[in-house]
C-alpha cells in the first residue's frame, strides 16, 4: 500500500481538474459525488498506509515521483515521505475532509457557484496533501502557497461582496510576510547544509552544536513563516477575517488543516527545533499568549463563527505551546483532537446559520435546541471536549501540552490555564446563548427553522464519535493508559529526545494539575450556565454603553486598527510619495519625452515626403551618384 | 576585322556616356511621364550598347547574352509601365508628374 502513496494526492488533483474544466456540463449532484468521492479514495488509500505502517516494522518510505529541479549541488525530487507523522495528517486531511465534502453537499445545495466551490475544495486537498507528503522544503513550500491560493479563492468565494474580497486579500497579504520568512529559512537550510531533503538536513543537523546562532537563525525565519499561516500573534489578524468564506471553508481551511500546516511544519522540522532551545522558549511564548489573548477576544463576541476562530487561533497557540516545551507529540496530539472537534463545531454553526437563513449574531438566536436536536447534541460533544473535561478528546490533549509546559516553566502552565479557562467560558456562554433560552430572531426566521438535510447531519455525527473518542489514543501513562500515540510517533521524534532535555513529573503532580485544571473548568463552566441559561443574560447590544475595559475587548484591542496605523498607512503614504514623484515625474516623463522627441523628429523629416514624382526621381539620381561616388574612392 | 571593330573603343565609351546622360537629364527636367519612360529606356540602352562594345573588345560572349537578358526584361517592364500610365492617364487625363503628388504623408 506504501507504494500507492502517489494516489493520495492524484485524486483530489483529478477532481479538480474534472470539476474545474467541465463544471459547466456538470449537475450539481455528479460535481459534489465527484468530488467526495476523490476524497474518500484518498481517504482509502490513506487508511491502508496508516495500516501498514500501523503493523509493519518499516516506519519511514520515501517514493520518489521523478527528479522536479536539478542544479548544480542543488536537486530537488517530487518525492513523497511516508512516516507515522505525514500518515497521521493524511488521515485527518482526508479524514475531516471528505466529512466536510459530504457535508458541504447539503450546505451549498442553492449556490450557483456549487461546481466551483467543489474544485476549490480539492484543489485545497491536493495542495495540502502535497505540504505533509514532501520529503524536502521546497516540496512544502509549494504545497504551502497552494493552501494559501487555495485559501483565498475560498474566503473571497462571494466575491461579489467587497468587504469578503479585502478579506481575502488580508488573508494572503498577511501570509506573504511569513512566507519571506519561510523562503528565507529554506535558503539558509540549503546554504548551511547543503541539501533541503528532510533526511539530509536532519541528519547533518544532528552533529551541530545546541544553539548554535546559523540554526536558531533558521528556526525563527521557519517561525515566522508558521506564525502567518498558523495565526499565531502578531500575523492572526487575518484568521477571523477569513471567516467570510462559506462556513465548510473556515471548518476545513481556517480550523482543522491549513491553519494547523506550521505546527506540523515545526513538528516535521523537530530535530533543527530541539538543536535551538532558544527559538523554543520564543515558539513557547508566542504559543501561551496567542492561547490568551485570543480566548480573551473570543469572550464578547457575538458572532458565531468569530468566537469560533478566536477560538481556533487559541487553539493554535496551544499547539505552539505544546512545540515550544518539547512536547511534539502533545502538539500533534492536540492537532488531531482539535481538527475533529473544531471541525464539528464550525460545521454544528454551519448548520445553525442554515437554519437561520444566514444569520451569524448569537444575540439573535437562543431557543434552537427543540428545532435542531441533532446540531445540539454534537454541539454539546464538540463544546466539553474543547473545554477539556475526561473523557472527551480535548482533555487528554490539553492535559498533555499543560503537563509538559509545567514541566518546562509554571508561568506558561499558568497562561495555559487561563486560557483554558477563557474557552470553557466562551464556548459555553456561545453554547447557552445559541441552543437554551427563548428564539430571539424574527417571526420569519423562526418559520424557517429546520434540522438540516443528512448530508449535513451525518458529518456531524462522525465527528462527535470522533471527538468524543479521540482522546483514548493518547491516554497518558498516569491514567493508566499506554499513549498509542506516542509510541507510534516514536520514529519521528526520537532524534529530538536524544537532544532535548525535559523534566519528568511525577505522578502525584500530574495528578494534582488534572484535578486542579478539570476543577477550575467546571466551576467556570457552571459560573456560565448560570449567566446564561439560568439568568438569560444576553450580550449587549452594540449601541449600548460598555465599560472601557469590555470596549476594548469587543473591538478586538484595535490591533486591526493598530496594524492600520503603523504599517498600512505609513506604506499608503509612502506609495503615494513614490508615485508622485518617481512614477510621475521621473520614470513618466522620461518615457513621454522619448515619445515627443520620435514624434517631433518624424514631423520634421515628413516634410521630404512632398509626394511629386521629379523631387522623388531627383533624389533618386543624386543618392545613386553619391553612392557610386562614394564606392568609387 | 570588320567595319565595327574598326571602330576604337574610346568612341562607343563616348557615345554611351554621351546616351546615358541625355537619359538622366531627360528624366530629370521632362514633365511628361512618357517622355521619362523613354529617356529611362534610352538609358538602358547605353548601358547594353557599353555592354556589347566591351564584350566584342574583349571577344568574351557572355557580355551579348547579358544584353539579351536586359533586353527581355526591359521588354517585360515597358509593357508594365505603358499599362500603369494607360491606367493613370484614363483617371486624371493627363501623364504631366507634376499632378500626381498624391504620394505622401
Amino acid at each position: 500500500m506504501k507504494e500507492l502513496v502517489w494516489l493520495v494526492p492524484l485524486f483530489p488533483l483529478i477532481g479538480f481538474l474534472i470539476i474545474g474544466l467541465f463544471k459547466n456540463n456538470f449537475s450539481k449532484k455528479l460535481a459534489g459525488t465527484i468530488a467526495s468521492g476523490a476524497i474518500l479514495a484518498s481517504f482509502t488509500v490513506s487508511l491502508g498506509i496508516f495500516i501498514e505502517l500501523l503493523s509493519g516494522a518499516e516506519k519511514t518510505f520515501t517514493y520518489t515521483l521523478f527528479d522536479w529541479i536539478t542544479s548544480g549541488d542543488f536537486s530537488v525530487a517530487i518525492a513523497f515521505l511516508v512516516d507515522p507523522l505525514s500518515s497521521i495528517m493524511l488521515l485527518i486531511i482526508t479524514g475531516v475532509g471528505f466529512l466536510i465534502h459530504l457535508y458541504s453537499i447539503g450546505y451549498m445545495h442553492d449556490d450557483e457557484g456549487y461546481a466551483k466551490f467543489f474544485s476549490y475544495l480539492n484543489l485545497f486537498v491536493f495542495f495540502m496533501l502535497l505540504l505533509v507528503l514532501g520529503n524536502n522544503y521546497l516540496l512544502m513550500f509549494a504545497g504551502w502557497e497552494g493552501v494559501g491560493l487555495a485559501s483565498y479563492l475560498l474566503i473571497g468565494f462571494w466575491f461579489k461582496n467587497q468587504s469578503y474580497n479585502d478579506a481575502a486579500k488580508k488573508a494572503f497579504i498577511v501570509n506573504r510576510i511569513g512566507d519571506l520568512g519561510f523562503v528565507l529559512g529554506i535558503i539558509l537550510i540549503f546554504i548551511t547544509f547543503g541539501s533541503i531533503n528532510y533526511a539530509d538536513v536532519f541528519g547533518s543537523a544532528m552533529s551541530h552544536p545546541s544553539n548554535e546562532p546559523v540554526i536558531v537563525l533558521i528556526t525563527l525565519l521557519l517561525f515566522v513563516g508558521a506564525m502567518g499561516k498558523s495565526a499565531q500573534i502578531p500575523l492572526y489578524t487575518w484568521l477571523p477575517d477569513a471567516m467570510a468564506g462559506p462556513t465548510p471553508v473556515s471548518a476545513l481551511i481556517h480550523a482543522a488543516t491549513m491553519v494547523t500546516a506550521g505546527v506540523y511544519m515545526i513538528a516535521r522540522s523537530n530535530v533543527l527545533y530541539s538543536l535551538s532551545p532558544t527559538t523554543l522558549t520564543i515558539v513557547a511564548i508566542v504559543g501561551a499568549v496567542t492561547a490568551v489573548f485570543a480566548a480573551t477576544i473570543g469572550i464578547l463576541q457575538n458572532d458565531i463563527k468569530k468566537v469560533l476562530a478566536y477560538s481556533t487561533v487559541s487553539q493554535l497557540g496551544y499547539m505552539f505551546l505544546a512545540m515550544g516545551v518539547g512536547a511534539f507529540t502533545g502538539g500533534i496530539f492536540h492537532l488531531a483532537t482539535h481538527a475533529f472537534f473544531k471541525a464539528l463545531l464550525f460545521l454544528g454553526a454551519g448548520s445553525v446559520i442554515h437554519a437561520m437563513g444566514g444569520e451569524q449574531d448569537i444575540r439573535k438566536m437562543g431557543g434552537l435546541k427543540k428545532y435542531l436536536p441533532i446540531t445540539y447534541m454534537t454541539f454539546l460533544i464538540g463544546t466539553i471536549a474543547i473545554s477539556g473535561i475526561p473523557p472527551f478528546s480535548g482533555f487528554f490533549s490539553k492535559d498533555e501540552i499543560l503537563a509538559h509546559a509545567f514541566a518546562a516553566n509554571p508561568l506558561l502552565w499558568i497562561l495555559g490555564i487561563a486560557g483554558s479557562i477563557m474557552t470553557a467560558f466562551y464556548m459555553f456562554r456561545l453554547f447557552y446563548l445559541t441552543f437554551s433560552g427563548t428564539f430571539r430572531g424574527t417571526e420569519h426566521q423562526k418559520h424557517h427553522l429546520h434540522e438540516s438535510p443528512s448530508t449535513m447531519t451525518i458529518p456531524l455525527i462522525v465527528l462527535a464519535v470522533l471527538a468524543a473518542l479521540a482522546g483514548f489514543i493518547g491516554v497518558p501513562e498516569v491514567l493508566g493508559g499506554s499513549h498509542l500515540l506516542e509510541h507510534f510517533l516514536d520514529p519521528v521524534f526520537e532524534d529530538s529526545k536524544l537532544i532535548l532535555f525535559t523534566n519528568h513529573l511525577s505522578h502525584s503532580t500530574e495528578y494534582m494539575l488534572m484535578g486542579t485544571a478539570v476543577g477550575i473548568l467546571i466551576l467556570v463552566i457552571l459560573f456560565a450556565r448560570n449567566k446564561y441559561f439560568t439568568n438569560n443574560e444576553i450580550p449587549k447590544s452594540d449601541e449600548d454603553k460598555k465599560s472601557v475595559f469590555a470596549n476594548l475587548v469587543y473591538n478586538k484591542y484595535y490591533v486591526d486598527e493598530i496594524y492600520d496605523a503603523i504599517i498600512v498607512k505609513p506604506l499608503d503614504f509612502l506609495s503615494g510619495v513614490f508615485f508622485k514623484f518617481f512614477e510621475l515625474k521621473g520614470i513618466d516623463s522620461i518615457v513621454n519625452s522619448t515619445g515627443k522627441l520620435v514624434i517631433g523628429l518624424s514631423d520634421t523629416f515628413r516634410r521630404l515626403q512632398t509626394g511629386h514624382v521629379g523631387f522623388y526621381i531627383f533624389m533618386m539620381v543624386i543618392s545613386i551618384v553619391a553612392i557610386l561616388f562614394f564606392n568609387l574612392i | 576585322m570588320n567595319a565595327l571593330q574598326s571602330v576604337p573603343l574610346n568612341h562607343y565609351i563616348l557615345l554611351s556616356a554621351m546616351l546615358f546622360a541625355i537619359g538622366v537629364i531627360g528624366v530629370l527636367v521632362r514633365r511628361n511621364a512618357i517622355i521619362i519612360f523613354m529617356c529611362i529606356e534610352l538609358m538602358l540602352n547605353a548601358v547594353n550598347l557599353l555592354m556589347v562594345a566591351f564584350s566584342a573588345h574583349h571577344g568574351d560572349g557572355s557580355g551579348q547574352v547579358f544584353v539579351f537578358f536586359i533586353m527581355a526584361v526591359a521588354a517585360a517592364e515597358v509593357a508594365v509601365g505603358l499599362a500603369i500610365l494607360i491606367m493613370i492617364h484614363r483617371n486624371s487625363k493627363t501623364t504631366d508628374i507634376d499632378f500626381l503628388n498624391k504620394l505622401k504623408f
